[in-house]
């Protein structure tokens, strides 16, 4: 089955932050893609998923906006 | 150097930069407790513009425009600079609209609250506690899925419409225009319209606020919504460095008078203070950001935010031409007479409150 994706191009905060939040609290363990078109967003949405012992790995796509991969153990 | 203002520590910096600016401002020329005011400039420059006629109340502040190009500057240095908008426009107006008469109620947006919190001002507890409201009312609606949609990419022309309308209101004051003798551009001869610093070093102080603000993300509603929403206190802990460094500063110059009665552009009719916080509170927490946040954002690019700026600029002119702002506390012969809204005002504010509550039940996405 193919990772869930959080699609948060577009929205402001703390829109990215509560969708990705609620992916991350409704799954055991998992990895989540989420695509946002902000720095502010790529930096709030690592903030948060890091304060919950996420790991994210971030990549920026040639259209400026960023994969943000965020692992839950 | 990215990093730092990321950082923890470069939000405690940027905010007690951004503190230490303001009080040397008010050192410097501005009115007390209001080195600083993200309403009641954009509400000056109105009335500059000729949107009020209240003639205490009128000068183009260069602390907007420099915040506004300070945060292009930065936000084009750092390739963060996107034109973008579409989410939801008019409700982004009417949101800016409300927040300028609800924070012209109080007397002060959030970032004069802090102000005058530093100087002593009581009062201002009690309009910072109903902003807390207002943004913890906020966060329950978008915590029940409330979103004005997304925002898309838009041509680069319309990412240069409000720093160029900034540029055109700077040269206005520069050249002191005048369009025909005695009218348009108006500037305050008395009152706090007439009180100000000297122009380059408020639009020095006002470009590297716009900086700073840019890079850090400064926000005092996000820092209250961060807070009570995802227990987040990044942005509190710049907020925190802000009123502290006021304070400090206040303290050595002899700025500090504290106390509830007849305090400088203030007024003790609790109540109000309360509800008309209450109201901006819910506007910036349903616009995104706290006002000084919707004048960075714009900087960057952000036609929504642009929006609830031109908002906020009407709104501040209504407030004054429907008598809907609040008067200060005067003193009569040592007897204090408590200032606060007229019945238009506490009505406005009452109606504001309508609409955010009914804007924060209706506007919701579609579960998936």
């Amino acid at each position: 089955m193919a990772d869930p994706t959080v699609d948060a191009r577009g929205l402001s905060c703390p829109e990215p932050v509560l969708l990705v939040k609620r992916a991350i609290d409704t799954m055991d363990a998992g990895t989540i893609d989420v695509l946002v078109d902000s720095v502010t967003s790529c930096e709030n949405v690592t903030r948060m998923a890091e304060s919950l012992s996420c790991s994210v790995e971030t990549t920026e796509r040639d259209d400026g906006s960023f994969v943000l991969v965020v692992k839950k153990r | 150097m990215k990093r730092f203002f990321s950082s923890r520590r470069g939000m405690i910096v940027a905010g007690a930069a951004i503190g230490l600016m303001a009080a040397v401002l008010q050192i410097q020329g501005n009115p007390r407790n209001m080195g600083l005011c993200m309403v009641c400039f954009p509400r000056d420059m109105a009335g500059a513009i000729g949107l009020h006629r209240a003639a205490t109340v009128q000068y183009l502040r260069p602390e907007i425009m420099g915040a506004v190009l300070g945060a292009l500057l930065a936000a084009l240095i750092c390739r963060e600079w996107r034109p973008r908008g579409g989410s939801a426009p008019v409700v982004r107006f009417f949101l800016g609209v409300f927040a300028a008469i609800g924070a012209l109620v109080f007397l002060g947006c959030p970032w004069r609250g802090l102000l005058r919190l530093a100087a002593g001002d009581w009062n201002s507890l009690v309009g910072m506690a109903g902003m807390a409201v207002g943004v913890a009312a906020g966060c329950g609606f978008l915590k029940r899925g409330y979103t004005l949609g997304r925002s898309y990419p838009f041509p680069k022309v319309a990412g240069w419409i409000f720093p160029g309308v900034m540029v055109l209101l700077l040269g206005f004051l520069l050249l002191r225009t005048s369009f025909q003798e005695g009218e348009a551009i108006f500037f305050s001869t008395s009152g706090p319209g007439s009180m100000h610093a000297p122009v380059w070093l408020s639009l020095f102080f006002g470009a590297t606020i716009g900086v700073l603000a840019q890079r850090t993300r400064f926000c005092t509603m996000g820092a209250v919504r961060d807070a009570l929403l995802i227990r987040d206190y990044h942005l509190l802990t710049g907020i925190v460095a802000f009123l502290v460094t006021a304070f400090v500063v206040n303290l050595c110059t002899g700025a500090v008078d504290m106390g509830w009665a007849a305090m400088p552009i203030s007024h003790m009719s609790h109540a109000w203070n309360f509800l008309g916080m209450v109201l901006a509170g819910l506007c910036f927490a349903l616009g995104g950001g706290c006002p000084g946040r919707q004048f960075f954002l714009s900087g960057e690019g952000d036609g929504d935010a642009a929006i609830f700026c031109c908002g906020m600029f009407v709104g501040a002119g209504l407030a004054h031409n429907w008598f809907l702002a609040a008067a200060p506390d005067k003193l009569l012969q040592d007897t204090v007479v408590v200032g606060g809204p007229g019945l238009p005002g506490q009505i406005a504010v009452v109606a504001g409150i309508v609409f955010c509550a009914m804007l924060g039940m209706t506007a919701r996405r579609h579960a998936s």
